[in-house]
């Protein structure tokens, strides 16, 4: 179903973002719906990413990720993280028609940013519609 | 699903270009993206197999300019035609407000078309959509073709294979020549935001 979201708490969850991971060293993080659109995104400054795109190309493979895990059994597999030379994506869940989109690099460790996640997703969860 | 942005005044909406395989869907994305790719900063995204084919989707995000003040943000998407991506192919459709049935006008690719749509209204019905209600243009492409002696199937024929009960706006099209390719779309933006407007007031 289609969703409004207003000023206030778009501003929350920017906050929360900026202070839990932004504020932590992550480079980019962007919350988007399951139908690929961009509910917010922020960034420490130094990217230019196609967040777009990025964020078309997470909802398909957070889909594709689930519909494998329903084939083994599954209902989903938990951990979904990326790793690459200078940056790592992490992709988290948030309510049942959200996901949370963390790019970071070396300097943040996965333990770590997995754990400020999940503190993300409580608070966040509060503030976003059950669609 | 579309997204109704307040801080930032911006609508986000989800267009799927819908349709059997080879009919014309990555061409109609591809003709849109090459009269506006001067003025875009990305490029269009394409997950292709090695034969050329779409293997999971093609995204084009565009921004159509403001209505009322909101900024309006169309993101299209093509699904994959081939029969067995099908699991795929409903992947791409969550969330979707609005679809372009892109049908084949040979007349070779007549039941392809009927089995298309027939596998568009299960896969909706999926996320508990119906196809009479959600916003839905229908294309029928390579009308171009007629003129160098390929049988295509008439536009009453056409029609009354696939929208005899839909009563959708159609269109004779080209997408390789760009025939109403433009106005296919135009059409698909304005009837899904229609239908938003109501759902949303």
């Amino acid at each position: 179903m289609s969703y409004i979201l207003e000023q206030k708490q778009l501003d929350e969850i920017e906050q929360i973002l900026n202070k839990d991971l932004i504020d932590l060293g992550v480079h980019s993080v962007i919350l988007i719906d399951m139908a690929g659109n961009i509910v917010v995104d922020q960034n420490s400054g130094g990217s230019d990413h196609d967040i777009y795109s990025l964020a078309a190309l997470a909802a398909g493979n957070y889909g594709a990720m689930n519909a494998m895990a329903n084939i083994v059994g599954e209902d989903e597999f938990s951990l979904l993280f990326h790793k690459g030379e200078k940056a790592n994506i992490h992709f988290s869940k948030v309510l049942s028609d959200y996901l949370l989109v963390t790019i970071f690099g070396k300097e943040v460790s996965l333990g770590f940013l997995r754990l400020k996640v999940a503190e993300v997703i409580t608070k966040i969860g509060d503030l976003l519609p059950a669609q | 699903m579309a997204f109704v942005n307040l801080k930032k005044k911006e609508v986000q909406a989800k267009i799927v270009y819908y349709g059997p395989g080879r009919g014309g869907k990555t061409s109609n994305l591809e003709f849109i993206y090459n009269r506006i790719r001067h003025k875009m900063k990305n490029e269009m995204v394409t997950i292709k197999t090695h034969g050329d084919r779409t293997l999971f989707f093609d995204f084009l995000p565009l921004n159509i300019g403001t209505i009322k003040g909101y900024s309006i943000r169309t993101q299209l998407y093509t699904v994959p035609g081939q029969v067995k991506y099908d699991a795929t192919r409903r992947l791409v459709l969550r969330g979707v407000d609005g679809i372009v049935f892109v049908a084949d006008s040979m007349t070779v690719r007549r039941e392809k078309n009927i089995a298309s749509l027939k596998n568009l209204e299960e896969n909706l019905a999926a996320y508990q959509k119906d196809l009479y209600k959600i916003p839905i243009v229908m294309q029928y492409n390579k009308r171009d073709l007629g003129q160098k002696g390929v049988p295509l199937l008439s536009f009453a024929e056409m029609e009354k294979d696939l929208n005899s009960k839909l009563k959708a706006p159609r269109f004779g099209a080209s997408a390789m020549t760009g025939h109403d390719v433009v106005a296919t779309l135009k059409k698909a933006i304005q009837i899904t935001m229609i239908s938003l407007k109501r759902t949303l007031m």
